[in-house]
């Protein structure tokens, strides 16, 4: 059968038409331009990503994105206005506040008293001037054929570019705060370096009203470097959230997404180790009801022998909610004495609710401890009742279980202030959570 | 007025149809510790899970007085605040719930139903404290999730903690001796009499008189296909230990 060329959603062909209006003013000249136009022509080739692109099976963006709202135009007064509560979840951890509302950075809602080794700009700004960390990384971090990647590097308007310079321990975390005002599209990028040595706490926050997201962060973690990275959607409307990490040598990361009063998300890691003896966590928690939908997948690559990687995913999932789970575990040959290993349960509190599991590993290397395991059930109903038996109701008692269910995975996260955060977050999930009899 | 009735109770397990209590009838006083005896299948554990409400249980016929209301409609939590207390043949591992976080709320919820003021904190634990050395449960056990990596005998224990902290009116012991060596079994025994109280009674579940040398029964009752079928004083229990429970159950078939 001779080649087939789809025919285009009204969504693809409105984001065509937002790319062909918008690409005169997108910042950047020259190999930002070219990265720009390559990547949408990535992008228009394939469309969407679909229930039959592999990665995308579950999540089936083409369907899900019906249509495609206008871009965001840069946020007024007013819109500023209401970003002021705008992921608050952290505000115990006194964090410097980098605004971006509907997409675009706002220097005057952000925290920006100069600290010793942390740079911080805005991406529109370092695409404008031809920013040199920028030129240095950018695309560079993880290179990926993903679709709704190449749409967002074609798009992207603004973000945050960070840099901690070697040898540089933050003295407060950083954060991200990604409101959107008004139910419109918008593009970010940002790029956070951190260098040799250097120690940082970056949180990403994302709410506001339904919009449609595409977001992605190139982390690049350097030598001997320490990151936490803690990020949490609470955001009606479609989120898709790339994150490309690049790991060096005898560096440490801890990464946790929370995903609670979503519409659709999808978050996808691209992390590659490429220098030995480094370890790292990816961790997430679902908290899903009604008809949300979360997806997040995996892609965690060995190309450096003596690195661990641990990773552990829970879902809890009522109404007709649906969670997905992907991950892939891929060790390069040569990756010698690398130590693996993946987790996913899901809680189904209703019948309704549905969970995918699909985990993977590609192994090229011939010493290795890998491993992946996946469960999904509903709540053991013998401890219900013991928990009953003791005069505890039946709406604390599944509380009490749920919160444990969670907790295994939650206790893990090595800082404490994100670990409270996100027990507050699912304490308020709990609270308005109605118990069928 | 008897603390407990059990009136011509018929019991089937939900789904199966399978009958398993056939017309029991029992009355326990109160301050009475009862001793339920009887052989494998004669329906003592099912007997325990329907006083406690444990769903999966049909009573067809009859009823359960509590002062002389039905408990029959309550919740599980409705008739602990009651008063009502099984101590598991098995308790359950709840990995990730703290001991001290399931009691203290297991008491204050309880305290909620009944109109009562919460116990504060230092109170609590006071309470938690002395009981629990008296028990032989460390202070490491009350820290890790209920029961987690506990021994079969520590869970026991752990069992007799809950109720000296929870103070019934009604306890059923549902094979507290399974498992136990001698030295836990007297632990137990002993934390059991401590409760003993002219206005507790409890209802001592268990296939061997062994027990019995220990928490010394008021009465014994023997049990055979669902029923109450022979009662009698603490010397029964003797009895049965030489004679074996053959006999009741040709009697009853």
């Amino acid at each position: 059968m001779a080649d087939v060329t789809p025919i285009k959603t009204p969504a693809e062909q409105a984001l065509a038409a937002a790319y062909d209006g918008a690409r005169g003013k997108l910042p950047g000249q020259g190999a930002i331009a070219t990265l720009r136009e390559d990547a949408f022509k990535r992008f228009d080739a394939k469309g969407l990503p679909h229930r039959r692109v592999e990665e995308w099976k579950y999540t089936d963006l083409r369907t899900l994105l019906r249509d495609a709202l206008p871009l965001a135009t840069p946020p007024d007064a007013e819109a500023k206005k209401t970003s002021q509560g705008s992921g608050a979840v952290f505000a115990a951890l006194n964090p410097r506040r980098l605004v971006f509302v509907d997409g675009a950075f706002v220097p005057e809602l952000s925290d920006l008293t100069p600290e010793k080794g942390l740079s911080v700009g805005s991406m529109a700004d370092a695409l404008l001037k031809g920013d040199a960390l920028v030129a240095a990384h950018l695309g560079k971090t993880f290179e990926s054929d993903d679709t709704a990647l190449a749409l967002n590097a074609a798009m992207m308007g603004d973000g945050a570019v960070i840099r901690i310079a070697a040898g540089t321990a933050l003295t407060r975390p950083l954060q991200l705060v990604c409101f959107t005002a008004t139910e419109t599209s918008n593009y970010t990028r940002s790029l956070i370096v951190v260098e040799k040595g250097a120690q940082a706490q970056i949180a990403e926050t994302h709410d506001g009203c339904a919009a449609q997201v595409n977001t992605a962060l190139e982390l690049v973690v350097g030598d001997d470097a320490q990151v936490d990275y803690f990020k949490i959607v609470a955001t009606r409307g479609i989120h898709v959230g790339s994150l490309m990490m690049s790991v060096g040598r005898n560096a440490r990361f801890d990464t946790f997404v929370l995903n609670q009063e979503v519409g659709v998300v999808r978050n996808q890691s691209f992390i590659r180790f490429e220098g030995e003896h480094s370890t790292g966590a990816v961790r997430g928690v679902n908290l899903l009801r009604g008809e949300e939908h979360v997806d997040n997948t995996l892609l965690i690559e060995h190309a450096a022998a003596h690195c661990a990687g641990r990773e552990q995913f829970k879902a809890v999932l009522d109404g007709e909610s649906h969670s997905v789970f992907q991950g892939k575990i891929v060790v390069k040959p040569g990756a010698q004495k690398t130590d693996s290993k993946m987790m996913t349960r899901a809680l189904l509190l209703s019948d309704k609710a549905e969970a995918d599991n699909k985990p993977e590993l590609e192994i090229f290397a011939d010493d290795v401890v890998c491993g992946h395991g996946a469960t999904a059930g509903a709540l053991d109903p013998t401890l219900k009742f013991y928990l009953m038996s003791r005069g505890i109701d039946e709406a604390q008692a599944e509380a009490l279980l749920i919160q444990a269910f969670i907790g295994e995975t939650v206790e893990e996260i090595p800082h404490e202030g994100f670990r409270d955060a996100v027990m507050v977050a699912a304490s308020a999930w709990l609270k308005t959570r109605e118990v069928k009899a | 007025m008897s603390l407990l009735e059990i009136k011509n109770l018929h019991v089937e397990i939900e789904d199966e149809g399978k009958k398993i209590l056939n017309g029991l009838t029992l009355t326990i006083e109160k301050g009475q510790v009862a001793a339920i005896m009887g052989p494998n299948g004669s329906g003592k554990s099912t007997l325990a899970y329907v006083l406690a409400g444990r769903p999966g249980y049909a009573v067809t016929e009859g009823d359960i007085l509590l002062d002389g209301e039905s408990i029959l409609e309550m919740e599980p939590n409705e008739r602990a605040a009651k008063g009502v207390f099984l101590a598991f043949q098995y308790p359950v591992e709840v990995p990730g719930v703290a001991t001290m976080t399931f009691l203290r709320t297991a008491l204050n919820a309880q305290r909620k139903l009944r109109g009562e003021a919460e116990v504060s904190t230092p109170e609590f634990i006071k309470l938690v404290r002395d009981t629990s050395d008296k028990l032989g449960i460390s202070q490491d056990m009350l820290r890790r999730g209920v029961n987690v990596g506990f021994s079969g005998g520590e869970k026991k224990r752990a069992e007799i903690l809950q109720m000296a902290i929870l103070q019934p009116r009604i306890a059923v012991l549902d094979e507290t001796d399974s498992g136990l060596d001698i030295d836990a079994l007297r632990i137990v025994s002993e934390g059991v009499n401590r409760l003993r109280s002219p206005e507790r009674s409890m209802i001592v579940i268990t296939h061997y008189q062994r027990l019995l040398n220990y928490i010394v029964p008021d009465v014994v009752h023997v049990m055979a296909k669902g029923r109450v079928v022979r009662t009698g004083g603490k010397e029964l229990a003797l009895e049965l230990e030489a004679k074996g429970y053959a006999q009741y159950t040709d009697e009853a078939a």
